[in-house]
């Protein structure tokens, strides 16, 4: 894996979520949320099932409704926008459980990353994810579905790729891996950094979130708790207690 | 569980020379080793390294291509699912499969119905069962809800009870700590801890390793379908070949971190004055 590999696409401008609330039907899950990834920067989100860490991507990438407040992408705002659009902005997400098209191989896969895109680098981009996850070339034709929970996982991140997003929103991306494999994503996340992409990652693997990122926020039933630079939240005794379990 | 039994002594499970082929593929090669009475087998591999087509060998699921798995010695290879559910073995799936429109207890209740000794159980028997497994796994508060409505750990939960409603002597868990956190995951490994004392040998796939670690008498590793390790927790984890296929290296990297912590906190103590242990 080399970074030169990967064709860049850099963030420009910060995604600013501001006094953000939202749920689903009646039922508000989210309260006030503001927080902000600047261009380039790596910044994890952290907390307990059911606390809103994947309605919050699920607002910001428009698939969940929001009730107030905007979310910005540099100077556009992307608050009720389809999630096409947001798509289309540059802002992605990588959604928990993978949801490939399990019946469609890899290759298709990866194409149906770039559906949004018309321009004549996608076979040149899909070449540059082979060489960065060599393990999708020996497995390009088979049926997602038949792949291993880390080669999966691989598709997934590629698939977001093949989009050249600015902003990657990734959930719970080590969930139901070995501990090799994780190093290994990380190991990814750390070249796709390298390119200037913005990645905001939700994890219940905390101790790897705050590891990777620089900066993080806690989320506790729909409000941040607690934010600050990742070294810091390592240390802080209310983070160990809860989520470390040390 | 309602008698709990002693646990019996020897053998429950012996895997002999298990090769278990797909195509062109050999998803499991020789791989062989027991499973002793009343203990708790981690099971533990990369994705993809024939742990789960494991748990569908000894279930029944599949019938392997070489070898033979035998049950309180009667082999069990070309036992069927439901029979050999009826034996005592049970398990949970990694991707949950709860009856989504029926009710916690219901889901439970079916179980119970048609496991083991369902045959022996009548209807209100049978809710009354799930109802006393509900609050041993904790999710009695939501019996009466629609298993889909659960949240994750407790989806989690009820793929347990569903699975001791079969009254299992031996249970296969397949990841079923997986998403869940810090907390959640100590409750977990309190009920699984609970059910062994009850007499239920455990085989526990996860990738969490502070809870295999935690739990399991003996480990064993898988790499590419073949056996590469097993031993006592401390022993598998300071292999060499386990670190590379399995561990990684930041896993050791933490480790080491949190020895030096633990030695540091040993010294805080020691160098206490007399005075402040009164």
């Amino acid at each position: 894996m080399t970074v030169g590999a990967m064709q860049p696409a850099v963030a420009t401008g910060a995604l600013v979520i501001d006094a953000l609330s939202a749920g689903y039907g009646d039922t508000q899950v989210l309260w006030d949320i503001s927080m902000t990834v600047d261009p380039g920067e790596v910044v994890a989100l952290i907390g307990s099932n059911g606390a809103g860490k994947s309605s919050l991507l699920g607002a910001v990438s428009g698939v969940v409704s929001t009730w107030g407040g905007s979310v910005r992408y540099g100077e556009r705002a992307l608050t009720g926008f389809e999630p096409d659009r947001i798509v289309r902005a540059g802002v992605l997400q990588v959604p928990q459980g993978r949801r490939l098209f399990g019946s469609l191989t890899v290759e298709e896969n990866l194409r149906m990353g770039a559906y949004l895109r018309n321009d004549r680098e996608v076979d040149a981009d899909l070449e540059r994810m082979l060489k960065l996850l060599p393990r999708l070339r020996e497995r390009y034709g088979y049926l997602a579905g038949r792949l291993s929970g880390g080669e999966q996982q691989q598709v997934a991140i590629a698939r977001a790729l093949m989009a050249r997003p600015q902003v990657l929103l990734i959930d719970e991306m080590s969930l139901g891996l070995a501990p090799v494999l994780v190093d290994q994503l990380v190991e990814l996340l750390a070249q796709i950094h390298a390119t200037g992409v913005s990645i905001l990652i939700v994890e219940q693997d905390v101790q790897t979130a705050l590891e990777v990122s620089s900066r993080a926020y806690v989320l506790e039933t729909g409000r941040i708790t607690l934010s600050g630079p990742s070294e810091q939240l390592l240390d802080d005794p209310q983070v160990k207690k809860a989520y470390l379990g040390v | 569980m309602t008698a709990a039994p002693a646990p019996a002594a020897g053998v429950a499970l012996r895997i002999s020379e298990v090769g278990m082929r797909f195509g062109g593929l050999w998803a499991l090669s020789e791989v062989s080793f027991d499973v002793e009475h009343g203990s708790v087998l981690g099971l533990i591999g990369p994705n993809g390294s024939g742990k789960t087509t494991l748990m569908n060998v000894i279930s029944g699921v599949y019938k392997p291509t070489t070898g033979s798995v035998t049950y309180e010695g009667r082999r069990i290879a070309d036992v069927p699912t439901h029979a050999v559910c009826h034996l005592g073995i049970a398990r949970t799936f990694q991707v949950v499969k709860p009856f989504a429109s029926l009710t916690v207890r219901e889901n439970v209740a079916v179980g119970a119905m048609y496991g083991r000794y369902g045959g022996k159980r009548s209807t209100r028997a049978s809710f009354e069962r799930a109802q006393e497994l509900l609050e041993i796994v904790g999710l009695a508060r939501v019996a009466e809800r629609a298993a889909s409505d659960l949240t994750i750990p407790d989806r989690k939960r009820l793929e347990v009870a569903k699975a001791l409603a079969l009254d299992p002597d031996v249970l296969l868990l397949d990841e079923v700590m997986a998403g869940l956190n810090a907390t959640e995951v100590e409750e977990a490994l309190e009920l699984l801890r609970d059910v062994n004392r009850r007499g239920v040998t455990l085989i526990v796939v996860e990738h969490l390793m502070k809870a295999i670690v935690s739990i399991s008498t003996t480990i064993v590793v898988l790499a590419e379908g073949k056996k590469i390790a097993q031993g006592a927790p401390s022993e598998v984890l300071a292999s060499p070949q386990v670190i590379e296929a399995y561990l990684g290296s930041r896993w050791v990297k933490r480790q080491a971190a949190l020895k030096e912590i633990e030695a540091q906190r040993a010294d805080a103590v020691r160098v206490q004055p007399p005075e402040a242990h009164g």
